[in-house]
């Protein structure tokens, strides 16, 4: 595969022209998908690997176009060839072993590589194509759209700009609007009678007239029977989620898809849920559909903002639907298990100690498991909201988690701890501590008389997790942080990736080294992850490998029925480093899998 | 305050359940703030649900332990605020000075407190954000004892007040005959500038009788529980040990 200049060449294989191949056996549980045969490490498989080998599926793009549909294929580079330039090339897609043969399975695509750019530079300067296409809302609403996301590929954001305070429409109007214009990405959520509730940027007095056309043009499709999904305006696209009573809307200029963004609204209306509770939010509209529900709300704009903000970042575990775990050995891991269960009290129902947002150690009753969306509510109001945190020592609310059980309430416990310190004294007031740091143990209850027991269990926890040593453990891991694509692989080229498992709904991914430790970068990273992720999720979709490249980089990403890969290298690695790579993070992450995550939990 | 010496000397100890109620934004986490560990934060984020913290005051003869419920103000937690005033020796109902409806809704909540709580709580009321109001009534709400003989001197300071871009739209007369009636403990702080607000507390540490003192027994760690735990007694080992280092970190956060 070339490695010069920006063209990357495409070599791709059209399997659909191959009336031949055999039926695939299952996936094997050793998974290692790229084979090179020049690689003495990957020689020695497992024997069963032998009767994978057929035909060659390192290919195939056009066949997959569905997720391409609208327009901008002529983005979308891909040659249909035989053609393979080297030998080893050849050799190695011959040996490439997939049970996704019978589709494309690997699909390249260059994006938009008019501008030459030195090779080395990941996310350099941002792409700005302007495309001319007359997008209106009458002709947008219906695409789907993904193709335009490669014109506007990872978008350069300031966010001190995108966050930053939009000022009252009295002092300078005009200003005032074109600064809200100005946003990337807004989340609005207006009641039906069209009263707006929530703005991420913005007074009422500036989006008032904007609200009112939101609410007219959902409700002219509503009148019609029919229900206004999403539409594109020009390189802006418009989702809107409608729930008991409510328009959740997004406006985003990022590269997501509908699909992410859907994720996104769903996540702020759980939020609410979280807050008022499903009979709740609808008696409140029934008894008066025009009811301003701010005021139910008062209180929580800083929690929808601070999970608003976290999409606006980039937000893996958003994205993957799943949650992170504190890495450390497996032996701690049941240390702090059976301490959580022997420390348990009667009215528990889920016990959690979690670092910095990572989780270390869930309790939970056998017949009853925790829903990702639930933990990542819990996590935004610790973590990223400063509303708890700030208020020191510890705290008892109210608090519904609905995927759990929209109807009421729980009760939650939650002690923030600084593990550093030799004591493991709690927390003071409005001690500023990283988030990294933070290690909170979070007990939750049906019963909302609760509280002296949970507080009790907190601190008979914490004196035995000091006694066995648990909590130097955890202070260690996380102190440790996440290794380096480098710790992972030794000299891979790659410079990031996220790994999902599925069967553990949680994630794992690397530090996000200098390379990717400001904002904007991280943003950039998470827009191609974005991109990734929206092709291999597009509807009907059957494509289980993707290989992008673009001037700035190279991606893959994986899928099979086990987890989801996707990684990240700099621009010019060839496509079988790449795939090499990735096999082995498959591999490390299967051999480390007791660690990395949080397999079970313990019940009682 | 707090003195990290405390812990060893030999007066007596007793802990004082206490909550504050009020209105949304009137100031109740920072008064708590300022009072645990003498700080203030520009636009705190809004409490969730209910912060429970600690803190200890000296007095002449005893020492006594502040077991405070500090709850959130917003509507939706109301019907939760009988789990946190129940039991409770003394309550802080805060309103805004520059808010006359946080006045009513301070009203309601010492109704309440009246009707159902523990027959012999102490209630304070407390006027805050005193900060935005003019200097003359600062001078005068720093003595905080209400008394007859200060009528006169409010007076002059509301006639004074509105001229210099005062915010205060509570009167201190109006607040302070109110709670005379009601007979409550009176102030009015600043928990931005620090005025007045450990003088609450101390306030409410004297108001209340010596005989409703239960001994202090450690924290509130390891009290009401009978089941799985029975290592207890470690654990409040524990907390006494956690408190001591809590102190002496405070002093070091302490800019004074």
């Amino acid at each position: 595969m070339s490695q010069h200049g920006d063209q990357v060449e495409h070599e791709v294989q059209d399997v659909s022209s191959d009336p031949h191949r055999p039926p695939l056996p299952p996936r094997p549980s050793t998974l290692s998908f790229f084979q090179d045969g020049s690689k003495p490490n990957t020689s020695s498989r497992p024997p069963t690997r032998a009767g994978l080998v057929s035909r060659a599926t390192t290919a195939l793009s056009v066949a997959d176009a569905n997720a391409f549909s609208s327009g901008s294929v002529r983005n979308l580079r891909s040659v249909s060839s035989q053609n393979i330039s080297s030998p080893s090339r050849s050799k190695s897609a011959s040996r490439t072993a997939s049970e996704t043969a019978d589709d494309s399975s690997i699909r390249s695509l260059e994006l938009s590589s008019e501008h030459a750019q030195e090779q080395d530079s990941i996310f350099g300067e941002a792409f700005h194509n302007k495309r001319s296409d007359d997008f209106g809302l009458d002709s947008g609403f219906l695409s789907t759209n993904e193709a335009r996301e490669e014109t506007e590929l990872v978008p350069q954001v300031d966010f001190d700009q995108e966050f930053a305070d939009v000022p009252d429409e009295h002092d300078d109007d005009e200003l005032a609007h074109n600064l809200w214009k100005a946003k990337k990405k807004h989340f609005l959520i207006l009641s039906a009678a069209g009263k707006p509730i929530y703005t991420r940027h913005g007074s009422d007095a500036i989006i008032s007239s904007y609200v009112g056309i939101i609410q007219t043009i959902i409700s002219a499709y509503t009148s019609w029977d029919n229900q206004l999904r999403s539409f594109l305006a020009d390189d802006t696209k418009f989702v809107i989620l409608s729930q008991t009573n409510l328009f959740l809307v997004a406006i985003s200029t990022l590269p997501e898809s509908e699909v992410q963004l859907r994720a996104q609204l769903d996540a702020l209306y759980m939020q609410i849920l979280s807050t008022l509770t499903l009979p709740t939010l609808s008696h409140i509209f029934s008894v008066r559909p025009s009811t301003d529900l701010r005021r139910p709300l008062q209180g929580t704009e800083v929690l929808l903002s601070a999970l608003a903000d976290s999409f606006t970042r980039g937000s893996p575990s958003t994205l993957l639907t799943s949650l992170e775990s504190l890495r450390m050995r497996k032996a701690h891991r049941k240390i702090i298990n059976d301490t959580m269960v022997k420390a348990r009290v009667d009215d528990l129902l889920y016990g959690l100690i979690v670092a910095g947002g990572r989780l270390v150690s869930v309790i939970r009753p056998k017949k009853h498991s925790l829903h990702p969306g639930d933990l990542q509510l819990i996590f935004n109001m610790l973590f990223e909201a400063e509303g708890i945190k700030a208020g020191g020592g510890e705290s008892f609310l109210p608090i519904c988690l609905p995927g759990f059980n929209n109807r009421g309430y729980l009760y939650m416990y939650v002690s923030f701890l600084d593990v550093a310190s030799e004591a493991v004294r709690e927390l003071d007031i409005d001690e500023k501590i990283a988030k990294e740091d933070a290690v909170a143990i979070i007990l939750l209850s049906a019963n909302k008389e609760s509280f002296e027991d949970l507080q009790s269990m907190k601190s008979y926890l914490i004196h035995e997790l000091r006694k066995n040593g648990s909590m130097k453990v955890i202070h260690r891991a996380v102190q440790n942080g996440r290794p380096l694509p480098t710790d992972i692989v030794p000299g891979t080229a790659l410079r990031h990736f996220l790994y999902k498992s599925k069967g553990n709904v949680q994630f794992f991914m690397p530090s996000f080294e200098a390379q990717f430790s400001d904002s904007q970068s991280r943003r950039q990273l998470f827009s191609i992850y974005g991109l990734l992720h929206a092709s291999v999720h597009a509807k009907f979709a059957t494509v289980k490998v993707q290989h992008m490249v673009n001037t700035t980089c190279s991606a893959l990403a994986w899928v099979t029925p086990m987890f989801e890969l996707y990684c990240i290298a700099s621009a010019g690695t060839p496509r079988n480093a790449l795939a090499q790579n990735a096999n082995k993070v498959v591999q490390y992450i299967q051999r480390e899998e007791e660690r990395i995550f949080l397999i079970g939990g313990a019940t009682f | 305050m707090s003195n990290p010496a405390s812990a060893t000397t030999a007066k007596p100890s007793s802990s004082v359940k206490l909550v504050l109620l009020g209105e949304a934004a009137v100031g109740k986490s920072s008064l708590v703030l300022r009072f645990v560990n003498n700080d203030f934060q520009e636009n705190k984020e809004p409490t969730i649900g209910a912060a429970f913290l600690t803190q200890k005051i000296q007095l002449s003869n005893r020492v006594i332990k502040f077991e405070i419920w500090d709850t959130a103000g917003q509507e939706r937690f109301a019907s939760l605020a009988p789990m946190y005033y129940r039991n409770a020796q003394a309550a802080l109902v805060v309103y805004d000075l520059t808010k006359p409806t946080s006045l009513t809704k301070a009203k309601h909540w010492v109704a309440e407190l009246q009707r159902q709580a523990s027959p012999g709580i102490v209630i304070a009321l407390v006027g805050n954000k005193l900060d935005l109001c003019a200097e003359v009534s600062n001078s005068d709400a720093n003595t905080p004892a209400p008394s007859e003989a200060d009528s006169e001197a409010v007076e002059t300071e509301e006639a004074e007040a509105t001229e210099g871009g005062d915010a205060r739209k509570v009167p201190t007369r109006e607040a302070k005959a109110y709670a005379e009636e009601e007979s409550l403990l009176f102030f009015e702080t600043s928990a931005k500038a620090g005025t007045n607000v450990s003088d609450v507390f101390r306030a409410i540490a004297n108001a209340i009788p010596e005989k409703e003192l239960k001994p202090g027994k450690g924290t509130g760690a390891g009290r009401g529980t009978d089941s799985a735990i029975s290592n207890a007694a470690g654990s409040a080992g524990q907390a006494t040990v956690n408190l001591t280092d809590r102190a002496k970190q405070q002093k070091d956060n302490c800019a004074c």
